[in-house]
């Protein structure tokens, strides 16, 4: 089993770790000679005034105050947290991808290139028909394919009466606030006893009302769901559409694609399934695809080309926009670059070396898994131990716990997904953690972590009294 | 013994990337045959395939028809590609703006821990980033006057967007009008149409003069239904706008709130949002830390403490920890999807936080004096190639009697879309406004090239 002491950083003058900003300096500054008059500027701002010495020694003591995927496994589930290779960030610094947007589309035809190629990657990965590229997270995607739905149906005359939505219960969260966003009501499905979309309840909810059923395939607990031809007859025979979250597609790479399944709308998240870094929460993006059918609703603008020129074309019964221009560019071609490297025998590959590691380390560890066959995560059970603070016994153990307490289908939840990107030994390792909490006794689990900068925050205190800044701080 | 060496032959060598072509698999995935071996005997399954539990209909056999290639050569690739973008200097803003952003902000913003760490679900372990994300909302604080600040939304459109669902959501008003100036980027308001359009709201229009506010005319637009009133300073046009006391003052008693759109760079010289009576103050907070990137951005939300358990996103909050030392954790995350599901307060659940970090370097790079000396260089800046290019015959600029930040409309006699193209061809891109007008910004960052593009314009008009 690895161990890891996580650098803390103390000074005595500051009630933290390493000091704020602002305890380390702050200068009021009030301009002066200013071009502008008094009566248009402000009396003054006050700010850290540092050097630049000061300054790098700051962040890099705050990095060193960091866990990310390349100091260990970071097996949260659902959030697919893989090695993110280095050289797409050389491309993505490169000073020609560092252009205005408003450009001319003759000015920047390399970008526009980059945009359409991945239109096309994705595409034939997610076997959709068509794809933008403007959703800036997946969260944005969601509410873009919900809006591509509501469009359909209006498109249809049947706007008003498909009012609602379908999600399981076990769905990520994002779907259903994507939807109420939308303006939808939420019909939330129950799962049958196997874990998986009733279809007897599937049955009952759908009907003249329903707009579209947003589903995860696998879902949160990493399974098939098999009934997904028959599910899509369900919703399609009632009218509705059939929305594919993405976030678990780094499972079905190369093996199966929504589009086949019968999705008529999907998301891609991009800084899971390809590689982008997640930049302690974002950017991400979201891009998504359609089957035929749907392509004029898509936001605009759209990439297209005749051979020769790349151009932005307004797609005839447009939702309109997303994101002020054409959404997190950078995370785009970082995207682009990766599948370009892996091609289809690593993009197949990844998805068995994922659903390989999920389940080799699943049968290393000492912990109830009561849903399977999974595929890239699975959910195992802490058991008696609240999941909360089985994953803070983790941090001791040298790994990033999973996610914790959800699904709520399993008890004491504890979703884990490996990733391709562990070797057979850091799996090891990180069933070794699993285990070693397992044994451990209840006083040394609440007083965990001990090895990280922070010992347990109080959560509640937190959210009883905010405090968000260093000003509220000094309050 | 005598060595024996190979002769040359003519025979190829294999390309680079035909080699990478002979690689089976991922490059990313760690397994060797023998692991892979084990790993099966172990979990007691003959082969990896066997692990899918797809029905057959539904399988796909990964021919996608995309071709892996070595780093070298992917790199090669999207370098060519991207090398066809044209190599001009731009003069282009309109709400996307180039400053020079130091080595610092690259330098310390890849550093790995930062860059490949999730969001901070396990706080203890992840101290630093949320320090990084107090101190960026510290900063939006300080440079908003407002009480709270989120960690970011994802660009200026989406903030405008979620400040008007925050309006609906705050505001007993009965009505459901969002009050926009009308000369608000068609972008911007193409979003704010689908961000509003779930809750029921309908976006409006109030006529500007002079490319500000006219406080009669605003006036006159409202009325009991309007739930939030949205202006820009500087406006997407470079204006500095000059009524913003006015505009506070006329909502200061209405239930209607005032949204402010900005950027932190002219927020440190501009008025205070929060003197000016606004509510909600929203922008781009890229216009630090990141190049032009296509329009890639972040952000930026702050408002006033009387909505913080509407706000959206997410928030970081100082703690106490075991130790009784000060920690930081995300915050009120019951306001958030992942718990609050359809009654959240937004649907974001990723969103800019490393852009947040590159922005929150840079400005503490600048400081409060060298913030404030580069917000009235990007005032002084346009001022003077407004005079130079109104010197030049056929061009009258700026369009608009008023202060700039940044940029200016120039008015042209003749086809602004003639001159625009020509300027192309000349290695210089402006923004077209209608049939008779062109944009133009100018920062420290293109500041070395105006002397070429007025000798350029010179020559186009002439």
């Amino acid at each position: 089993m690895q161990r890891h002491r996580q650098t803390k950083w103390d000074e005595t003058t500051s009630e933290g770790h390493e000091p704020l900003l602002s305890e380390k300096d702050s200068t009021r500054h009030e301009p002066e000679d200013t071009y502008l008059p008094d009566d248009l500027t402000r009396d003054g701002i006050e700010l850290p005034s540092l050097s630049e010495p000061e300054l790098v020694r700051h962040y890099t003591r705050l990095s060193q105050m960091n866990y990310g995927i390349d100091d260990g496994p970071y097996p949260l589930g659902s959030c697919t947290m893989k090695y993110n290779p280095k050289f797409t960030e050389d491309i993505a610094g490169s000073t020609a991808a560092a252009i205005h947007p408003d450009r001319d589309p003759e000015l920047s035809q390399g970008a526009l290139q980059v945009y359409h190629e991945l239109q096309d990657y994705l595409s034939r990965i997610g076997g959709m028909d068509a794809v933008t590229l403007q959703p800036p997270a997946g969260a944005a995607g969601e509410l873009t394919g919900i809006l591509i739905a509501k469009a359909y149906h209006e498109h249809n005359g049947e706007g008003d009466e498909r009012e609602e939505i379908l999600v399981p219960a076990s769905a990520h969260g994002t779907n259903f606030a994507s939807a109420a966003m939308a303006g939808y009501d939420i019909v939330e499905l129950p799962a049958d006893d196997d874990g998986r979309v009733d279809l007897d309840a599937l049955t009952e909810a759908v009907g003249e009302t329903t707009a579209a059923l947003m589903l995860t395939n696998p879902n949160t607990l990493g399974l098939f769901e098999r009934d997904i031809e028959e599910i899509a007859d369900i919703v399609h025979d009632a009218g509705g559409l059939l929305y594919y979250d993405g976030a678990n597609l780094n499972a079905l790479l190369g093996r199966a694609r929504p589009g086949d399944m019968g999705f008529d709308v999907m998301h891609f998240n991009v800084h899971k399934t390809f590689a982008t870094p997640h930049g302690g929460g974002g950017p991400g993006a979201g891009p998504i695809g359609v089957r035929e059918g749907l392509e004029q609703f898509l936001p605009t603008p759209q990439v297209r080309t005749d051979g020769d020129e790349y151009t932005l074309v307004e797609p005839d019964e447009s939702i309109g926009k997303v994101h002020g221009s054409m959404g997190n560019w950078l995370v785009l071609l970082k995207a682009h670059a990766y599948i370009s490297r892996l091609g289809d025998d690593g993009l197949t590959d990844t998805s068995a070396k994922a659903v390989l590691n999920a389940n080799y380390l699943a049968e290393r560890i000492d912990l109830e898994v009561p849903f399977e066959p999974f595929h890239h995560e699975f959910v195992a059970s802490a058991g008696e131990t609240d999941a909360a603070d089985f994953a803070k016994a983790m941090l001791d153990n040298g790994v990033h716990p999973p996610t914790t307490k959800w699904p709520e289908i399993v008890d004491e939840a504890l979703m884990t997904e490996p990733t391709e990107a562990e070797s057979k030994r850091s799996l090891e390792q990180l069933a070794a953690a699993f285990n070693a909490v397992s044994d451990e006794d209840a006083d040394t689990i609440a007083d965990a972590p001990q090895t990280t900068a922070a010992k347990r925050i109080d959560q509640t205190t937190a959210a009883r009294d905010p405090t968000l800044s260093w000003q509220q701080l000094s309050e | 013994m005598t060595m024996e060496r190979a002769h040359p032959t003519r025979e190829p060598i294999p390309q680079i990337d035909d080699l990478a072509q002979a690689e089976s698999g991922s490059p990313f995935t760690p397994h060797d045959a023998d692991d892979v071996a084990e790993m099966l005997a172990a979990i007691d399954v003959d082969d990896v395939e066997e692990l899918f539990d797809i029905p057959d209909p539904v399988r796909y056999d990964g021919s996608f028809g995309i071709e892996g290639e070595s780093e070298q050569g992917v790199r090669r690739r999207l370098e060519r590609t991207l090398d066809a973008n044209a190599d001009v200097t731009e003069f282009l803003g309109r709400g996307h703006y180039a400053h020079y952003v130091p080595s610092v902000v690259d330098s310390l913003s890849l550093r790995s821990e930062f860059i490949t760490s999730y969001t901070q679900y396990q706080p203890e372990i992840s101290q630093g980033f949320l320090q990084v994300l107090f101190e960026f909302q510290s900063l939006v604080t300080e440079l908003t006057g407002m009480d709270v600040a989120n960690c970011s939304m994802y660009d200026a459109a989406t903030a405008l967007g979620e400040a008007a669902t925050l309006a609906d959501r705050v505001r007993a008003a009965d009505g459901s009008t969002i009050l926009v100036p009308d000369y608000l980027r068609a972008e911007r308001r193409a979003v704010l149409e689908n961000y509003t359009d779930g809750a029921g709201l309908s976006i409006c229009e109030f006529p500007t003069e002079n490319g500000m506010v006219d406080p009669d005319a605003l006036e006159t637009a409202l009325d009991e239904d309007v739930l939030l009133v949205y202006v820009e300073t500087p406006t997407t046009d470079g204006v500095i706008e000059e009524h913003l006391g006015a505009v506070g003052s006329i909502l200061e008693d209405r239930e209607t709130l005032f949204c402010l759109g900005s950027d932190l760079l002219a927020l440190s010289l501009l008025e205070n949002p929060a003197t000016v009576g606004a509510d909600v103050v929203v922008g781009n907070a890229g216009v630090l830390g990141l190049p032009n990137a296509f329009g890639m951005g972040i952000g930026l939300f702050a408002c006033r403490e009387e909505f913080l358990r509407q706000v959206p996103g997410r928030l970081v909050g100082a703690s106490e920890d075991a130790d009784g030392d000060r920690t930081y954790t995300l915050t009120l995350q019951t306001r958030e999807q992942h718990i609050r599901r359809e009654r959240a307060t937004s649907n974001i659940c990723s969103n800019q936080a490393w852009v947040a970090l590159r922005t929150a370097i840079h400005a503490t790079y600048l400081g409060p004096e060298g913030l404030t000396d580069l917000a009235d260089r990007c005032t002084r800046l346009p001022a003077r190639l407004a005079a130079e290019l109104d010197e030049v015959p056929g061009v009258s600029a700026p369009a608009n009697d008023a202060y700039h930040f940044r940029e200016f409309t120039a008015e042209i006699d003749g086809d602004a879309e003639a001159v625009v193209s020509e300027l192309a061809d000349r290695g210089f891109a402006v923004h077209q406004r209608g049939e008779d007008a062109i944009q133009v910004c100018v920062t420290e960052a293109n500041e070395a090239h105006v002397d070429d593009f007025l000798e350029q314009v010179r020559e186009v008009m002439a």
